[in-house]
């Protein structure tokens, strides 16, 4: 036998133990030693899905929904659960060509076979509902619930802004966003996008290998829900808005309404304007480009950002600063004849009582008037010379929030422009004088100011010399959470013992007695005071500016209306921001001629 | 001289509960390799665990007829069924079905079966009824010349459809001629080659030529024990590289080629020796030298025997194994994702039908030749350990009855058995742990298919019968 070979036994069994100990070995470091294994698996059999909140509602100040949201649904095509299916029914339930099917599939197919992709972005409900019930008929097919912007009015558009979706720059800037999420890009959404977008959700599904859900990990133990958006209650009254968004059809201007008490703004109007509804779901891109491509700018927020001269409106800082500076009394009589002239420069001036004292200067605008408190302001004996006293007029009329941004919490804010003294010293090479720069007076030449400036000059006289910064929201889901810079006065460098004066010549140019550039603006027990305006500019006729504010005694609203090439601001300007102050304090209109007047008028605007 | 003995009493119970056992937890770990939500009826017999029930149920009734037939019945028919095994592998290479890209089964209605499975039986069976015949001595190397040819016959048959899993399985029959004297130094041998294939294929040239000249030297410190010898070896090869690169470089002018200047110092270096020690007679030193020439001379020619004589994709595979190519979604998928399966599972597992690797499918084939990742992933460490363990006892029980057997025909097949399981479980495994190529096939008792739990039923309890036999005398 093979006896002598026993001994092979042993070293056979060895050879059996010895590697069956090395898998041992291996499957110890694998399972116990590595965890790569474990994170792989996870990757393998895991899908997040974000749940997308809505975002928060926005109500106005008294409480009436502006800003709602609409279920949306993007439909989604998985290429390798597609199967053959009926093309003309299902093109014409969601009104695509054939092409779009067979292109969009492809594009489907080359990202990924297993991993949706987007078929077909916010189909609106009644395609939806008409869709789900042949859905079975279309497999491959399935529906993600988003929710877009619905807007119950078609108001506020500048105001409100708009939703559109992340770029790469947001991504990069704010880890929180992801490719297809949306974001505020202008106005209130925008201003508030932390508060409104709400916090997403994530499910966690297990996928098989073919990337088909196969139920939630852990019955939704580590499942994230989204939370919604706060609910925002903004400052603008929507009837308000409205109303003024109406008179304003058919110019092109702006309309800036804020309340003096607490600087929160009640109306905030550009036009040209668009349906807000057009800049949400599928249609926002080709509407957005023939928005942005419209010659009459629709998009240009003009009440934040369109920097035109005031006009006489800006004659009450000056009759502020002469006061303040002492280079005027209430008392400084001058007399006009149709003009002021000195040396070459010439200011005409219309027909009007003359002499006049300070508040029949600002009763009836007399531009003479002005000329000469603007040069005893920069020629004041006691400034160390005309450029100090220029920086000091400049430090003063500043003091009302002009050449520079009011901080509002409304994005795009622009400064508007006060020319500065290094500006005049380079271009006049310091060879200029209190006549070289004499339009100041008037509120001409290089000085820019917004709507949202002239709005708020106008409340800080109401208040007697200080402001709240303009903002747009009052309440942040239901609390009263808004930033402490808005709830803090704003003192310009005025003693307030000086507006009683300016405001009785306001009161005058609108109530009289005798005439006044605004006596069309009166009403009958609302105490307005309003000062007009009449900006020369080169792109056609005057602009037409108002600001006013009522009533005279604890005032509710202070308005700034801007009607480019609207002509004397009596012509547009002060009928639009009578019907307003009435509206809003009297909820009733007693002239509609006024209505039908501005509703029939029109201006032709130049070509850009 | 026959005796009547009882069967049922004298079987081996033992190895009989071990394989139930087995068969058992391959059964559970194909439910869960293949089970979903929808199909969650055991008796389901569109589902593979339903079919496997009936394979099981098949594979018992085999068990229980091969327990019935008398013992000299396996002996006498040895050569009658390697014959009908023959002839099966060559039916199947004309009348066979191809799947997979290899002509290997069977298909007879809803059944298909594979002969692959069953030679291995025939070849056990023939190969022990050989070497245990009156006429054989195994101190002759005709006998084991003969014995290959046993071996290598269906071998051949089986690579020609091609199946190369199995080919490697046949060359488990050397463990069992190494129990009854096939030379311990061609197994040696065996083992170098492979591993020095392993090597030309990884390494650069350069260092296969310096791992040898180390493997030569270690073996003549080794033979010899002579200091002396070790550095004149170490110093004659270090200067004569210098000298030959000299020489080369600028009298010749040969480009700088280390590999090229080794070479010939080796050549220059070893054929001194050889001569002197050759007419001198001095023991070892010439093998040695031949043998380091030959190793040489056998890894330049692994390189081209790989470009030239495997198909691409055992190429890839071999190549994704040795770490030189990487490709997650083709060849290498069912590995990275065999090798995530298992490792995720932990010490403790996931727990039955909680592994989602497993029930998520996203090992291909796993429940056949992949189910051991079910094993690692639902059961653990402590799963994956229980399940080799009892492989182990299993093997060792085989080798252990082997010992018992009176007669050599019933101990070489016994061997046969458990070389056999023993190179299936090692491949299998060893391929699901990333640790040896893909080369599909079946862990014993485990995987799913008819064919291969019938013929390892058939290849066990065989061996089972003639055990309760033990005390008789087989020719």
């Amino acid at each position: 036998m093979n006896n002598q070979y026993a001994n092979r036994y042993y070293i056979i069994s060895g050879i059996f133990v010895l590697v069956v100990f090395i898998y041992l070995i291996r499957l110890f470091y694998m399972q116990i030693i590595d965890n790569s294994y474990k994170f792989s698996a996870e990757n393998n059999s895991q899908r997040y899905v974000t749940l997308y909140p809505a975002r928060g509602l926005i109500f106005d100040r008294k409480g009436r929904l502006i800003v709602s949201n609409q279920a949306a649904y993007d439909l989604m095509v998985n290429p390798q659960e597609l199967r053959a299916f009926d093309t003309s029914t299902f093109c014409s339930i969601l009104g695509i060509t054939p092409e779009y099917v067979r292109q969009t599939i492809r594009k489907a197919r080359n990202y990924s076979r297993y991993k949706s992709s987007p078929f077909l972005y916010q189909i609106p409900d009644s395609v939806y509902a008409a869709f789900q019930e042949q859905m079975y008929k279309f497999p491959g097919f399935y529906v993600q619930p988003r929710t877009l912007r619905h807007y119950e009015r078609k108001i506020a558009a500048h105001f409100l802004g708009y939703v559109g979706e992340v770029d790469s720059s947001h991504i990069k800037n704010d880890p929180y966003y992801q490719m297809g999420d949306y974001i505020g890009m202008s106005g209130l959404e925008r201003a508030y996008e932390k508060e409104l977008r709400g916090v997403k959700g994530v499910k966690i599904y297990l996928v098989d290998v073919h990337n088909r859900i196969k139920g939630s990990l852990a019955n939704g133990r580590f499942d994230k829900p989204a939370v919604q958006g706060k609910n925002i209650t903004a400052t603008i009254d929507a009837e308000l808005q409205a109303y003024g968004e109406k008179l304003i059809k058919n110019f092109r201007g702006g309309i800036v309404a804020i309340e003096p008490a607490t600087g929160e703004i009640l109306v905030l109007i550009s036009n040209p304007s668009y349906d807000p509804q057009m800049l949400i779901g599928r249609a926002r891109a080709t509407n957005f480009v023939s928005l942005r491509d419209d010659p009459s700018n629709p998009l240009f927020n003009r009440a934040l950002q369109s920097k035109n001269p005031p006009g006489s409106t800006f004659k009450l800082l000056n009759a502020l600063v002469g006061l303040q500076t002492g280079t005027i009394t209430p008392q400084s009589t001058f007399s006009c004849a149709q003009g002021y002239t000195v040396g070459p420069v010439h200011v005409g001036c219309h027909i009007h009582p003359t002499p006049l004292d300070l508040i029949g200067g600002i009763q009836y605008s007399c531009n003479a008037y002005f000329c000469n408190v603007f040069r005893r302001i920069i020629d004041n004996p006691n400034e160390k010379d005309r450029f100090s006293a220029y920086q000091h007029w400049r430090d003063l009329v500043m003091s009302f929030g002009l050449g520079k941004k009011i901080q509002t919490d409304l994005p795009h804010e622009l400064g508007g422009n006060i020319p500065s003294l290094e500006y005049y010293n380079r271009i006049y090479r310091k060879s200029w004088n209190s006549v070289t720069i004499i339009s100041l007076a008037i509120g001409q030449g290089e000085i820019g100011i917004t709507p949202l400036q002239l709005a708020n000059m106008a409340a800080t006289i109401a208040n007697h010399g200080y402001y709240y910064i303009p903002h747009s929201v009052r309440q942040i889901n239901g609390k009263d959470s808004i930033d402490s810079r808005f709830k803090q006065k704003q003192y310009t460098a005025f003693d307030s013992s000086l507006f009683n004066i300016v405001i009785e010549g306001m009161y005058r140019a609108v109530n009289g007695p005798g005439g006044g550039t605004a006596l069309n603006g009166a009403v009958k027990g609302l105490d307005i005071c309003g000062k007009t305006g009449t900006a020369q500019n080169p792109h056609g006729d005057d602009h037409s500016i108002f600001i006013a504010f009522a009533p005279r005694n604890n005032p509710k609203i202070a308005i700034a209306v801007y009607i480019e090439n609207g002509g004397f601001g009596a012509t547009i300007a002060v009928p639009i921001a009578s019907l307003m102050i009435e509206k809003y304090l009297t909820d009733t209109i007693t002239r509609p001629w006024y209505e039908e007047y501005l509703r029939t008028k029109t201006i032709i605007y130049p070509k850009k | 001289m026959r005796r009547n003995v009882n069967v049922w009493a004298r079987i081996d119970w033992f190895t009989v509960i071990l394989y139930l056992i087995l068969v058992l937890m391959g059964w559970i770990n194909i439910y869960a390799a293949v089970y979903s939500e929808e199909h969650r009826s055991i008796f389901d017999w569109n589902m593979r665990y339903g079919k496997q029930l009936v394979w099981i149920g098949a594979a018992i009734l085999i068990a229980l007829i091969t327990l019935s037939i008398d013992t000299r019945a396996f002996s006498f028919f040895a050569y009658a069924v390697y014959a009908f095994s023959l002839i099966s592998l060559l039916l199947v290479l004309v009348l066979g079905k191809e799947v997979n890209g290899a002509r290997a089964w069977f298909e007879i209605g809803q059944l298909r079966l594979q002969p692959t499975e069953f030679a291995k039986v025939a070849t056990c069976l023939v190969v022990a009824k050989y070497l245990s015949s009156y006429n054989v001595r195994t101190d002759k190397i005709k006998t084991w010349i003969i014995a290959c040819i046993f071996i290598a016959i269906p071998a051949m048959l089986i690579a020609l459809q091609p199946d190369v899993g199995s080919v490697v399985v046949f060359a488990a029959f050397t463990l069992a001629f190494y129990r009854e004297g096939f030379p311990g130094i061609i197994l040696l041998f065996g083992f170098l080659l492979i591993f020095l294939s392993l090597i030309a294929l990884i390494a650069p040239p350069i260092t296969v030529l310096i791992i040898i000249l180390i493997m030569a030297v270690t073996a003549l410190f080794i033979v010899r024990l002579r200091i002396s010898e070790l550095i004149l070896a170490v110093t004659s090869l270090t200067i004569g590289y210098f000298v030959v690169k000299l020489i080369a470089l600028h009298l010749f002018h040969r480009p700088n080629n280390p590999y090229f200047f080794l070479l010939i110092t080796t050549g220059i270096v070893g054929i001194f020796p050889l001569i002197n020690s050759a007419f001198k007679k001095i023991p070892h030193i010439p093998w040695i030298i031949v043998f380091t020439f030959m190793a040489i001379g056998f890894t330049y020619s692994v390189d081209y025997l790989f470009d030239n004589f495997l198909q691409p994709h055992q190429q890839q595979r071999i190549n994704i194994l040795l770490g030189k190519e990487s490709d997650p979604k083709g060849a290498e998928y069912n590995v990275a994702q065999s090798k995530i399966a298992i490792g995720s599972g932990g010490l403790l597992g996931k727990g039955f039908l909680q592994g989602t690797q497993t029930k998520f499918n996203f090992v291909p084939e796993q429940s056949t030749d992949f189910i051991f990742c079910t094993v690692g992933e639902e059961w653990g460490f402590i799963g994956s350990t229980v399940v080799l363990g009892l492989f182990v006892i299993l093997l060792l029980r085989i080798l252990h009855l082997s010992e018992l057997q009176r007669s050599a025909f019933s101990r070489i097949y016994g061997y046969g058995v458990a070389s056999i399981l023993f190179m299936h479980i090692a491949i299998n495994v060893g391929m699901t742990l990333g640790l040896l190529p893909v080369i599909g096939i079946p862990l014993p008792f485990f995987s799913y298919g008819g064919s291969s739990l019938w013929a390892f039923t058939l290849l066990l309890f065989i061996f089972l019968r003639l055990d309760a036999s033990r005390l008789e005398v087989l020719r």
